[in-house]
């Protein structure tokens, strides 16, 4: 893909319907792998990484993230990881209530 | 010090400084993405919580027998579509396009309001079959709190964002603002389309 001014995506709006197009491909893979019904963890570990897939392209291209300095991505993309920390931190926790049921 | 790394020291240091824009968008672009990073952080507690509530409840309604993913599934469809017609939106902005510009900023109004009516309809079916914040006819009484608290939040910022699109056409075609403010217009409803991309996977996939 060329790119015009200021590092953003030239030559019209090809790109965007691209992205929509992958975008209803892994949705309609994600409402697939819930009706085959595979191995729960399985199942987990896919709808995860097929959501993460849709969710780069949106901020990559809709977003443009793709286009801005690196500096600029590392500083929205780092504070993610918080919320990471916090579903990680709490994990243990639910499995001790769990645990005292 | 050799002289390579005093050179990269040195255009840090130019960089950082101060009186430069280290990062190389506008101040509102910033502070948008800021809004949206701390945003993501709130959905991200939200989901969390419930992934706790879930974990620890030890069991859950099997989501398939209660939503009706075919619906969910559309809902899906349309703000994805409406995500990438704010796309060609901003892009049309962006080279002086206007008419094709507000057509498209229409057309992602438009798929808001479709997908709000779909939640209206998803929620009001779901509390006349019994379901409310904290009891429901499926014997987790937390199931219904997730779900509405979660799809709430989410829904207020299509809400939001629908009059913030429409206050945004209507001063874009009256060339009050410039295509900056399209961009980040358009920046706040694609994050309202990510989102959704996880609460689908999390709250009625998994």
């Amino acid at each position: 893909m060329s790119e015009g001014e200021g590092g953003r995506p030239h030559g019209g709006y090809r790109v965007y319907w691209v992205v929509w197009f992958w975008l209803l491909v892994i949705t309609v893979l994600e409402l697939g792998v819930v009706l085959v019904h595979v191995p729960r963890a399985l199942l987990a570990i896919m709808l995860v990484v097929l959501a993460l897939m849709k969710a780069w392209l949106i901020i990559a291209y809709f977003m443009h993230l793709k286009y801005e300095r690196l500096s600029f991505i590392y500083a929205v993309i780092a504070p993610l990881f918080l919320g990471v920390i916090l579903f990680f931190a709490l994990v243990p926790d639910a499995l001790d209530g769990l645990r005292l049921r | 010090m050799t002289s390579a790394e005093a050179t990269q020291e040195q255009g840090l240091r130019s960089e950082w400084g101060g009186g430069q824009s280290p990062f190389a968008v506008g101040w509102p672009k910033l502070m948008m993405w800021l809004f949206l990073v701390q945003d993501t952080l709130t959905f991200a507690g939200l989901l969390t919580a419930y992934g706790f509530v879930r974990i620890a409840a030890g069991r859950w309604p099997v989501q398939e027998e209660i939503f009706n993913l075919y619906l969910v599934g559309f809902m899906s469809f349309v703000l994805i579509c409406s995500s990438a017609t704010m796309a060609v939106a901003v892009a049309a902005s962006r080279v002086g396009d206007r008419p094709r510009a507000l057509r498209y900023i229409l057309y992602t109004v438009l798929g808001g309001l479709v997908f709000l009516g779909c939640q209206v309809y998803e929620w009001s079916h779901f509390i006349h079959e019994g379901a409310r914040l904290f009891s429901n006819p499926w014997g987790v009484p937390l199931f219904s709190a997730t779900f509405f608290i979660i799809t709430g939040f989410h829904g207020a910022h299509v809400t939001a964002g629908v009059i913030y699109l429409l206050v945004t056409a209507v001063r874009h075609q009256r060339r009050e603002i410039q295509p900056e403010s399209v961009e980040i217009a358009g920046l706040y409803w694609h994050f309202v389309d990510l989102v959704w991309v996880f609460i689908f996977v999390l709250l009625y996939l998994l």
